[in-house]
Formats: structure tokens, C-alpha cells, sequence
């Protein structure tokens, strides 16, 4: 057993749980700041320092083990604004970015928000490429964020990082990224009825039988 | 090839990317290979006045890292705002211990800054490394006829402890433009300020300043102004009055490129001016 504080409270939790879990054993009902639980859905923003350390670290709740004497607060959402836009009016150019989040350029390069990813990725870079208005570069570097908004919480320029980022990656998919020609083929396909019979099939199933032939499915290898 | 370390700045992305791919086709002729640094930030763009606020001089510091991190001790610019924001920070933090030691604590993800990095500009580069009779002995396309005046603009010469040369009466861009082989347009509004960021928030007043620039350029015989600098380069050209001498803008990168026959990227008022103006211009379109 070791000891943790939870919103400034200490309590006794087993050794190898997640801090979402601990929060649990604790006697937390979550009912913000927790979804998926497996990493993917960035819910679970939550801040810590640890005993003699001057740090405060970011990390998600569902993936970050207990360690002794850890101080845990939860951010269970991220107060920022994102844009009104319509993607099909804004033109993929460099400008586009500060054009609808110009606090951007009140970057100071400190590395802040980079230093509380907890994907690990290059978010100052990412900041920089959206300055020089590199859309294609702001897109694979934040192509793996969760949206968990610890870096805007932690940015003094009180940027709303991935907000933006969602913005990059629309306009490089909309705009910079090839066409993919199978889709057209796929749409034209289920336009023309081709999968109607099998629809109605499976509409007119029961449900031990729908759930039948839901275990029974093809699954990707 | 010599390798010479290099920060773009955001600029030579965007808006200045003909300026940029002119300029390394340019000081390839020259065997120089910019190495553009593996990553970076923007320089500070405005350098900040403000002694005690370090925040500002995380940024350009940061730079100054990655170049002592590829193990190099100088960089080269092409922007001439980049070049005065970070010459002037790594004096910043030359100047006093006590700033740089609590900017590398703060920046506890880098390598410690230890000073002595140098930001050089193309202009000095050209000077102090390439050399002015070297770089006239590689003109392969003289722009000769072409009346140019030099635009030096602020930050490249002021303030004077940064300067590429003296702030009043500079010449290192007047002895490229020789050796290049165009004449040079000596105008007194070589230095002034062309209004900068005010162009933003105050457009007329860049007008007024940019309408002086021309006008008295256009008097001292220039028919084309270099620059050095984007923002230089956008006001002049963009806020250029609509009567009076409208007169090509081009960068120096641009110019360098045409005359060492290298892809120049020039701006179609400039190129019309220069095929219309030099003798090897119709040679040149032949080849």
C-alpha cells in the first residue's frame, strides 16, 4: 500500500493501480474525466507533483501508475473556445491558422505545453509550424493528439493548442492529402443498392440472432 | 561546399519563400550550402526591451542552442528583422551571467546555453566570407544598367553594437550591388524606417513613409529598390502610393541569384526591368 493525495486529501491505495483506479478505490464515483480508460479519448487530463520534486507534471489518469506520496488533481475539461468556421470557406493557405486563433503568435517558445504533453509530442513545434503557416507539419506532428487540453491549460500565451491542431489536420485532409479514389468507388456502390439486401437482413434479425452473427463476425487480423 | 549553419525564420516560409530558394541557389554558386538548422522557433520577431521580462529571450536563445547543438558556432539569416532579434538577444544574455544562468534553468529541456554563437547576416557573409572580388569573379550575368538602391532599412544597421555596418553611412550592401554590376542608386532614405508593424494598425501612416522611400529613391535615379527584410519587402511593395514613381521591389537574395545565373524567383516587375535593362539579359534567355 502506498499513500496519495487526491484533491488535497491522503488516502491508503494498493501498489500498480492507475490514478483513475486509485481515484476508485478511493471512493470516487467519476462521472467527468474518465472515458475510454485505455489512452485514446484524453478525458482524463490530470496534474501531479511528487514528494521533493518542484515539478508538475501532466499526464492522462488511466495511464499513469501510482507512485508514494503523489499529489493528484484532476482537469476534468478545459475551458477554451474553438473557432467558428466553415471548412469548405477557409482556404488551406499559411494565414488560415492565425487568421482564426491569432493568439498563436503570443508564443514565446518556453516549450511548456511540449514539457506536459502526455503524448509526447513536439507541441511547441507544432506552435512554430503553425506560425510560419506549415498546415502539412502541424497536422503530422499533432496527428496523435487526444485532445486532453493539458497544454492549453498550461500555456502562458493562453493558447488553445488543439483546437488548432484539429484545424490543421481538417484543412491538410480537406486540401493537401490526395483524394482517395477507393471512397468515390465505395459511395457509388452503396448509392447503387448494392448492399440493400444485406441491410434489410440484418434490420429483420432478432436479437439473439443479431448477436449471434456480431460474434461471428470477419475481424481484421 | 562550405556548410554554413542556417535559421530561416518563419517569413522564409511563407511569404518570403522566393527569397529564400533565390538566395540558396545563389550562395550555392557561391559553394556554400545553407544547413538549415533541425529545428527551430520563431527569433522574437519584435526583440524586447524589457530588461527584466526573459520570457522573451527564451525563444531566440533557444535557437542559439540548436546551433550549438549541430556543434557549429555561427548561423546564418537571410530576414533581416531574425538577424537583429537574435544577434541582439545573444548580446542580451553575453552581457550578463546572472540572465543567462536563470534562462537555462528555466529551459531544463535544453542543453545550457553557452554563449558565443554568431548571427550573421547575407550581407556579411557576403563580405566577410565570400568577399567582394570573389563574389564579382562568379557574376556570370552583370547587372549592368540596372540603377539599384539599397534599402537597408532598420534592424540591419541599428542599433549600432548589432549593426552589419555603420548605421549612418553603411556600404557593405552598396559593395555588393557593385559587384553584382549595377549601379548604385545612393538615396538618403536608405536607413529610415519603413513603418514596420504599423502596417497593420496604421496603414496610411506606412503609406506616407514608404511614398518618401520611393519618391526619393526614384530621384536619385534608382530604377529598383533592394530589401533584406519580408516585412521591408511587403510595405514596399504593397503600400506603394498609386501616383508617383511606383518603382520594383526585389530582395538581394533575388538580385544575387540573377547575376550568378542561378533560378532567381524575381518578382515579374523586377525581372521585366532587369531582362529590359542588362546586355546579357538576352544572352541569358537564349542559354
Amino acid at each position: 500500500m502506498l499513500t496519495v493525495y487526491i484533491m488535497g486529501k491522503g488516502y491508503r491505495v494498493p501498489e500498480g493501480l492507475t490514478i483513475m483506479k486509485a481515484m476508485e478505490y478511493a471512493g470516487y464515483r467519476l462521472v467527468r474525466g474518465c472515458g475510454c480508460r485505455g489512452g485514446y479519448c484524453g478525458a482524463c487530463a490530470t496534474v501531479y507533483r511528487l514528494p521533493g520534486d518542484y515539478r508538475l507534471y501532466a499526464d492522462l489518469a488511466c495511464q499513469t501508475t501510482v507512485q508514494d506520496g503523489m499529489y493528484i488533481a484532476q482537469l476534468p475539461s478545459t475551458p477554451a473556445e474553438r473557432a467558428d468556421y466553415q471548412l469548405s470557406q477557409v482556404a488551406p493557405r499559411g494565414e488560415a491558422l492565425l487568421a482564426l486563433y491569432p493568439e498563436l503568435a503570443r508564443c514565446v517558445a518556453c516549450n511548456t505545453c511540449t514539457r506536459s504533453c502526455p503524448q509526447k509530442l513536439e507541441v511547441m513545434d507544432a506552435v512554430q509550424a503553425a506560425l510560419r503557416g506549415d498546415i502539412r507539419q502541424v497536422a503530422e506532428l499533432t496527428f496523435d493528439c487526444v485532445q486532453c487540453g493539458l497544454c492549453a491549460m498550461r500555456c502562458p500565451a493562453e493558447i488553445a493548442h488543439y483546437h488548432v491542431w484539429q484545424l490543421a489536420r481538417r484543412l491538410c485532409g480537406a486540401y493537401l492529402t490526395p483524394r482517395a479514389q477507393h471512397l468515390a468507388r465505395r459511395v457509388a456502390e452503396v448509392e447503387s443498392g448494392a448492399f440493400d439486401a444485406e441491410l434489410d437482413r440484418l434490420m429483420g434479425m432478432g436479437k439473439d440472432e443479431l448477436a449471434k452473427a456480431y460474434q461471428a463476425r470477419d475481424i481484421e487480423p | 561546399m562550405k556548410r554554413i549553419p542556417y535559421f530561416p525564420g518563419c517569413a522564409m516560409k511563407d511569404q518570403a519563400r522566393d527569397y529564400e530558394r533565390a538566395a540558396q541557389a545563389a550562395l550555392a554558386a557561391l559553394g556554400c550550402e545553407l544547413v538549415e538548422l533541425p529545428r527551430w522557433n520563431c527569433c522574437g520577431t519584435v526583440y524586447s526591451l524589457a530588461n527584466d521580462d526573459l520570457m522573451r529571450h527564451v525563444g531566440p536563445v533557444r535557437n542559439l542552442i540548436r546551433v550549438q547543438d549541430m556543434g557549429e558556432d555561427r548561423v546564418l539569416t537571410l530576414c533581416a528583422m531574425c538577424y537583429g532579434t537574435l544577434r541582439r538577444s545573444a548580446r542580451f544574455v553575453a552581457a550578463d551571467p546572472e540572465r543567462l544562468s536563470r534562462i537555462n534553468a528555466f529551459m531544463s529541456d535544453e542543453h545550457d546555453y553557452r554563449g558565443g554563437v554568431e548571427v550573421l547576416h547575407l550581407l556579411g557573409l557576403l563580405r566577410d566570407v565570400v568577399g567582394y572580388e570573389n563574389l564579382a569573379s562568379k557574376v556570370v550575368r552583370p547587372l549592368t544598367g540596372v540603377r539599384a538602391a539599397p534599402y537597408y532599412g532598420c534592424t540591419l544597421v541599428r542599433p549600432r553594437e548589432v549593426g552589419v555596418d555603420n548605421p549612418d553611412q553603411p556600404e557593405v550592401f552598396e559593395r555588393v550591388l557593385s559587384a553584382l554590376g549595377a549601379e548604385v542608386a545612393e538615396f538618403p532614405y536608405k536607413v529610415e524606417c519603413c513603418g514596420a508593424y504599423l502596417t497593420v494598425g496604421a496603414p496610411a501612416i506606412v503609406a506616407g513613409r514608404v511614398r518618401d522611400i520611393v519618391a526619393s529613391a526614384a530621384a536619385n535615379g534608382a530604377d529598383l529598390i533592394v530589401t533584406s527584410c519580408p516585412l521591408c519587402q511587403f510595405n514596399l511593395e504593397a503600400r506603394r502610393p498609386g501616383i508617383g514613381p511606383r518603382l520594383p521591389v526585389a530582395y538581394l537574395g533575388q538580385l544575387l541569384a540573377w547575376a550568378l545565373g542561378a533560378d532567381a524567383c524575381l518578382p515579374p516587375e523586377a525581372e521585366a526591368l532587369i531582362q529590359g535593362t542588362t546586355p546579357a539579359a538576352a544572352g541569358a534567355q537564349q542559354r
